[in-house]
């Protein structure tokens, strides 16, 4: 599976990205958390393969991604944006048919894929909307469901001899309603059972996080601040790395925990520090 | 993109199916060329081209004469064919490169490519075979002038990318300010050859940049069409990674794509066929922007309809310009850039004022 070790990424003499290290593992979902411009999007972004490590190695089932052509590398790993391009007025439907048109399948059964992956992202209804019309979550929807059919059609390509598919998240929830949130985690998790994939998504919402995701990664400054099963994440780490106090409450159906932020300095600083801040 | 908007046209679930479409424009083209073929100064009545190209392929018809007969394969088909080739390679060069700048707006002439091509070529003609060092090879002008049209319009290209790439990234923004530069630095050097030609590489010059398929004959369209269709062929086959970039550089490249691989040979490509082009008739403005534009309102944006629907519009749109160029003023022959350029003008602003209203992006 896709297995990041000791990556750096620097621009410019910045480093965004600072020997992190992390495996993504069949069936389990990981958070990555971090504030803004503590490098998550750059990890992504390495770990799709649109940039290239300066330091360290990323590697696919043992190989290295610079050598994985973009074309087979689209098989295996899909990434959904913070970012949706809308140029021209592709349609939706037109738009995930991009995705899935080299699979090597009737058309019959890629219009099924098609079909299928939008009903998961709940976008069925968004199939003849143009791109460009598009509000914010819905392009979120639409940019999932592209995901999901690129990778159903990637997996028609492949001879078994391979692991599964890599989906990366990066702030998918970013302009959902929270019904949609809930959905769009839901179906990410439904997907790893259904594929044995893995994925990773970047969160702010701390109380998804600890609904649906399995392991944690926190960054902070692009480096490691702290990883381990979301379950175990301490309070304290993520005041430390969000300068902002965060309570935790145990959530109503025993699932996850519950989150929330007050506004106030972290609870352990002094007072002395907090006036300062 | 701030710049890179588009008008939305057709909702997609009315548009229309490919095949009709195609079939629809087919049947424009051809009556196009077959007005083509009857109308000019010697006049050859529809009704006789008909029954004389109905004998020609074994049916029941009857010939023309021997003189009739020359005027319509020796005069007038090589022009029709030239139009129509012109047109195919400036409309499918136009729509690939508005998908790699991602902007409607993109266009051979406007990126400095077709000036590049101008530039070069008013070099040749102001030097002639023999100020080329070349009187010896036998090349003659018509043979040499796609060459190094080709290899103006290549140039531009060259520069248009060296000026736009920062970080091994061209952002359709900057490529299209490096064709203002490049525009503007071709027409200075096009009017430097205008100020040094002697009088008759002067004429020859300002009636070429005029745009016209006049005194087109076989021997001297031959080398430009050869080139003008492996351009169009390889850009045909381009339609589904044109799809793919122009979603964007960064979803091209998930979906499979090395965008910055494909974005280079597909702007060789256009600079190929563009070079060719204007080698053999000149400035055309125009053609590359409004068919595609006016092809997507009615198809949609996917490449593989938008290209080959835009091959047939053009095609016709140039074959009857050129008939219309010709018989507007007989026995003159207006060029034919000129009269596209009074008609493109208007049809581009108002294009342009009506992307206010409907844009999105």
């Amino acid at each position: 599976m896709l297995q990041a070790d000791q990556v750096s990424f620097a621009v410019a003499g910045r480093r965004l990205v600072d020997g992190v290290t992390v495996h993504l593992v069949p069936g389990r979902l990981l958070a990555i958390l971090g504030p803004n411009g503590a490098g998550k999007s750059t990890l992504l972004a390495l770990l799709s393969g649109e940039r290239r490590p300066t330091g360290g190695a990323i590697r696919l089932d043992g190989r290295d991604l610079r050598e994985l052509p973009p074309r087979l590398l689209a098989r295996r790993r899909a990434l959904v944006g913070q970012h949706p391009a809308a140029g021209f007025a592709f349609s939706v439907e037109e738009a995930i048919t991009l995705a899935v048109e080299t699979a090597p399948c009737s058309a019959a059964d890629r219009r099924r894929l098609i079909a299928d992956s939008l009903h998961a992202a709940d976008a069925a209804d968004l199939r003849d909307r143009l791109l460009p019309q598009l509000s914010g979550g819905e392009s979120q929807r639409v940019a999932f469901a592209r995901a999901l059919a690129q990778l159903a059609a990637g997996a028609l390509h492949r001879d078994g001899a391979d692991g599964g598919p890599c989906l990366l998240l990066d702030e998918p929830t970013a302009s959902l309603d929270p019904a949609h949130q809930h959905h769009l985690l839901r179906a990410a998790r439904t997907w790893m059972e259904r594929t044995g994939g893995a994925c990773a998504v970047v969160l702010h919402d701390m109380t998804l996080a600890a609904r649906y995701c399995d392991d944690a990664l926190v960054l902070a400054d692009g480096r490691e601040a702290w990883s381990g099963p979301m379950s175990a994440l301490p309070v304290p780490v993520l005041e430390r790395v969000f300068a902002t106090r965060f309570v935790r409450m145990p959530a109503p159906d025993g699932q996850g925990a519950v989150f929330a932020t007050t506004g106030q300095p972290p609870s352990g600083l002094d007072s002395q520090f907090a006036t300062d801040y | 993109m701030s710049i890179g908007m588009s008008i939305v046209g057709v909702p997609p679930a009315r548009r229309p199916r490919l095949g009709p479409a195609l079939g629809l424009l087919g049947v424009a083209l051809t009556a196009a060329v077959l007005i083509a073929l009857s109308t000019g100064s010697i006049a050859l009545p529809l009704d006789r081209v008909l029954s004389h190209l109905a004998q020609a392929i074994g049916l029941p018809g009857e010939p023309l004469g021997a003189r009739d007969a020359a005027v319509l394969y020796t005069l007038r088909l090589p022009r029709i064919v030239l139009a129509a080739a012109v047109g195919v390679t400036l409309g499918v060069a136009g729509a690939s490169l508005q998908a790699i700048f991602r902007n409607p707006l993109a266009d051979p002439g406007l990126v400095g490519v077709s000036s590049g091509a101008a530039f070069a070529g008013s070099v040749t003609m102001m030097l002639g075979v023999a100020g080329l060092g070349l009187s010896r090879s036998g090349l003659s002008l018509s043979t040499l002038l796609p060459v190094t049209a080709f290899l103006g319009a290549l140039a531009a290209t060259i520069l248009i990318l060296a000026l736009a790439r920062r970080d091994g990234r061209c952002s359709a923004t900057d490529m299209l300010l490096a064709g203002i530069a490049v525009n503007a630095l071709g027409g200075a050097g096009i009017g430097l050859c205008s100020y040094l030609g002697d009088d008759q590489a002067l004429r020859q010059m300002t009636f070429w940049m005029m745009g016209g398929f006049g005194g087109a004959g076989w021997t001297q369209i031959g080398p430009a069409l050869v080139l003008m269709l492996a351009a169009i062929a390889g850009l045909l086959a381009n339609a589904r990674r044109l799809d793919l970039y122009a979603l964007g550089e960064r979803d091209a490249f998930l979906l499979g794509l090395e965008p910055h691989r494909f974005a280079v040979r597909t702007v060789l490509l256009v600079a190929l066929g563009v070079g060719a082009a204007v080698a053999v008739s000149g400035l055309i403005g125009f053609v590359g922007l409004v068919v595609p534009h006016m092809i997507r309102l009615w198809l949609g944006p996917v490449h593989r309809r938008l290209l080959p629907a835009t091959a047939l519009a053009a095609a016709t749109l140039l074959v009857l310009a050129d008939t219309t160029a010709r018989s507007i003023a007989a026995p003159a022959d207006v060029p034919v850039g000129l009269l596209l350029g009074a008609v493109g003008a208007p049809v581009f602003l108002w294009l342009l004022r009506a992307r206010g209203g409907r844009s999105f992006g």
